[in-house]
């Protein structure tokens, strides 16, 4: 018996035959849209990334969903607006690189680092409750955004166009096996390439690094960090800041990598995704990666499924599924990891706490 | 999270007069500053737009319209009655939340499962005696948005799974039940777009003017219900101690994890009784983008009136006005209506800032917007226990 018949005896088994079929379409559609998954993939990333500084240091940043679309209308609009003063675009170069690129993207990161900046003051010296905080970021960036928007977008402006992906050589990409692993790092643009680099830079500069020592001990036990020197409050302060530049790059891949449009919230929850996979990651930079990777991939099948729908008996059973239940499959998802990984995932231990100096005597 | 101080035995004896602006004044305050913000908002905006004369007196010209449009004659009054109904009912729902320490942000996606579950049953019974369909359109829309708010109490009970992400994440879960079952089994058969049969003799009774529906009436009713049940019964009781401090709760022989499920069940009941009224009262069937900015207006009135739930009546009504008024405003200083985002936002702001303020103003005998409790729990909480 060869082995084609052989499978096709296994897919004739009810039940299992359909979960055979379902990991061999994953299989087969998972390796040529790797880049995508890595696409989608990206602003996960990199904005539980920003979680991951947040909450090591001991503050809860919910208010990223609202900096990632603050960001990527900054970046927009900074890109519409400085466009005419360069003249023609040059995108020849690599990654299609132009000035009011650039401009659009530093744009971006310094307005994710101002809100971050006033999250933290609220937080961290008005000690105001840190999910309400957020929360009102979230509220005021959409509000804002959608207000500004529909006042741009009378005039209907072209923006600076978006950064272009690099194309790796065929060589590398047509490997057998790894082939379609170096397509999904490297067929990306600059911000998605610089993801891998950025959460292995965070993962040793918080285990390996004095100020990720310093972190932690602030997140775990601010009293016994002061105790020994560590300006507390400075500390939390720049994590929250520097996690906010993270925040930034995502709203900026949104707007002028993936694509180069703004729309009202176009971040679609991703602030919160991400958080689930921070937790679902343990607070840890790779960890989140991997959890960021996996919801990825779920927010690609729900296209991949209505483009190139399976076949067979699992293609008969997707017909009757509502295409809707596809696209609310990763916020379900959050919601399982939410209750179910929790339990066992420990947070640090002042996490959302503001801290008070203790009187001097 | 938001607990308001009770008020001290002190100030209970203080003039009536003294009490109302120790309560008010930072409301106030904030609401003024942000019209103030606004007004800025919209002459930065004039530069935005270029092609036309700067005119100063824009904002005077935006914020006339605004109150012609919510105050302008009796049509506009009870306009802007039916468009503070639904903020009414879910500031009423985050307020009951903020009051056991959970912050219910999903009143968004219960608002829309309420509408939901008063389409399904209006539509079953829009030719059934007027009584019947309606009381049962509204239990079901009632029963819809308790089952979205018991979701993430269970969650949070038994697992620790925060409130704000869970709910957050049922607010999309909604939005994609919501057009899948619109485009689906609720769709008229061969209709161009996804649009679902009319409640027909479901639909509430107009009470007031030519649009002003009963929900007004219930809006009401529920807050002084709300009222009642936080401050005259034990199970009120229960929640605001369990609000105030968890543990102390526990033991003394109260379940905060039963009060937790209770608590967002019902306060997804009143979100579901806000979408219940906008269906039956203002909409009367639903289209797949069938939307709503309740949510997140839930979440300011909620804010600004301390989750007292006869503060919820006042606040409602600012921000019902505004959204009353937003449409004139947009047709006669070409401003858009998300003006009103902006200064929603601005108002939650400088609450949340209130302390700075409170400093700033030199305001004595005040109390602050939201008052910082410091029990932010990880999003990944302890299980309350």
């Amino acid at each position: 018996m060869d082995l084609g018949a052989f499978i096709n005896g296994l897919y004739g088994i009810p039940v299992l035959g359909v979960i055979l079929q379902a990991a061999g379409y994953l299989v087969a559609v998972i390796p040529p849209n790797a880049p995508n998954i890595m696409q989608q993939a990206t602003p996960l990333a990199l904005a539980a990334l920003c979680g991951v500084l947040c909450e090591r240091s001991g503050v809860v940043n919910i208010g990223i969903e609202g900096t990632m679309l603050a960001s990527a209308f900054t970046a927009w609009v900074v890109g519409v607006v400085v466009q005419p003063f360069f003249g023609a675009p040059d995108s020849s170069g690599l990654f299609g690189i132009t000035m009011p690129l650039l401009i659009a993207l530093a744009a971006a990161i310094l307005v994710a680092m101002a809100i971050s900046t006033l999250h933290a003051w609220l937080s961290i010296s008005l000690r105001a409750d840190q999910i309400i905080s957020g929360t009102i970021i979230n509220i005021a960036a959409a509000g804002l955004t959608g207000y500004l928007n529909q006042l741009i977008s009378r005039n209907s402006p072209a923006g600076a166009g978006e950064f272009a992906r690099f194309v790796p050589p065929h060589g590398l990409t047509d490997l057998p096996v790894i082939g379609w692993i170096v397509a999904m790092f490297t067929n990306q643009g600059p911000i998605s390439i610089s993801v891998i680099f950025l959460v292995v830079g965070t993962q040793v500069w918080l285990f390996r690094s004095r100020w990720g020592l310093r972190t932690r001990a602030v997140g775990e036990h601010p009293r016994a960090a002061e105790t020994v020197g560590i300006d507390v409050i400075r500390l939390r302060y720049r994590n929250v800041i520097v996690g906010g530049m993270f925040a930034g790059l995502a709203g900026a891949f949104l707007s002028i990598e993936a694509t180069n449009s703004f729309q009202q919230n176009m971040t679609g929850g991703r602030g919160f995704i991400a958080l689930a996979a921070m937790i679902m990651g343990r607070w840890t930079p790779i960890g989140s990666f991997g959890a960021a990777l996996l919801f990825a991939t779920f927010l690609q099948l729900g296209q991949l499924i209505n483009i190139a729908p399976p076949s067979g008996e699992l293609g008969s059973i997707m017909a009757t599924v509502p295409p809707q239940l596809f696209d609310a499959l990763p916020y379900i998802l959050t919601i399982v990891i939410l209750a179910g990984v929790v339990g066992r995932s420990i947070p640090p231990a002042a996490d959302g706490q503001p801290y008070e100096r203790e009187a001097a005597t | 999270m938001t607990a308001p101080a009770d008020p001290s035995p002190a100030s209970a004896r203080r003039p009536l007069g003294v009490r109302i602006w120790s309560v008010a004044a930072v409301p106030l305050i904030v609401t003024v500053l942000s019209l103030l913000v606004g007004a800025l908002v919209i002459l930065f905006s004039e530069l935005l737009v270029p092609g036309k004369p700067f005119d100063p007196l824009l904002p005077l010209t935006a914020y006339g319209a605004l109150i012609q449009g919510s105050y302008g004659g009796f049509d506009a009054i009870v306009s802007t009655l039916v468009y503070t109904t639904p903020l009414v009912l879910g500031g009423l729902a985050v307020a009951f939340g903020f009051k056991a320490g959970l912050f219910n942000i999903g009143a968004q996606g219960q608002f829309l499962l309420g509408a939901l579950g008063a389409v399904i049953v209006g539509v079953a019974l829009a030719d059934a005696p007027a009584p019947i369909a309606i009381v049962a359109a509204m239990t079901a829309g009632i029963v819809a948005g308790g089952i979205w708010g018991f979701i993430p109490g269970f969650l949070k009970a038994v697992s620790g799974a925060h409130e704000v992400v869970s709910t957050i994440m049922l607010n999309y879960v909604a939005v994609q039940l919501l057009a899948a079952l619109v485009s689906g089994p609720l769709k008229v058969p061969r209709s161009p777009s996804p649009v679902t049969f009319s409640v027909g003799n479901a639909s509430f009774p107009i009470v007031i003017g030519t649009t002003g529906h009963l929900g007004i009436i219930l809006a009401i009713l529920a807050a002084a219900l709300v009222w009642w049940l936080l401050f005259r019964t034990t199970w009120g009781f229960e929640i605001r101690s369990v609000g105030v401090n968890p543990s102390a709760a526990r033991y003394a022989g109260m379940r905060p994890r039963l009060i937790t499920i209770a608590t967002m069940t019902f306060s997804g009941c009143l979100a579901g009784l806000a979408g219940t009224c906008v269906l039956l009262g203002v909409s009367h069937s639903m289209t797949s983008s069938f939307g709503t900015t309740v949510g997140f207006d839930s979440i300011a009135v909620a804010l600004l009136a301390r989750s007292n739930p006869i503060g919820v009546l006042p606040a409602a009504l600012l921000f019902g006005s505004m959204r009353a008024g937003a449409g004139l405003m947009q047709i006669d200083a070409n401003i858009p209506v998300e003006l009103v985002d902006v200064l929603q936002a601005t108002i939650l702001l400088f609450l949340v800032a209130s302390p700075v303020l409170r400093r700033l103003l030199r305001l004595r005998g005040v109390q602050a917007g939201v008052t910082a409790t410091g029990k932010t729990t990880a999003l990944g909480g302890e299980v309350a226990r």
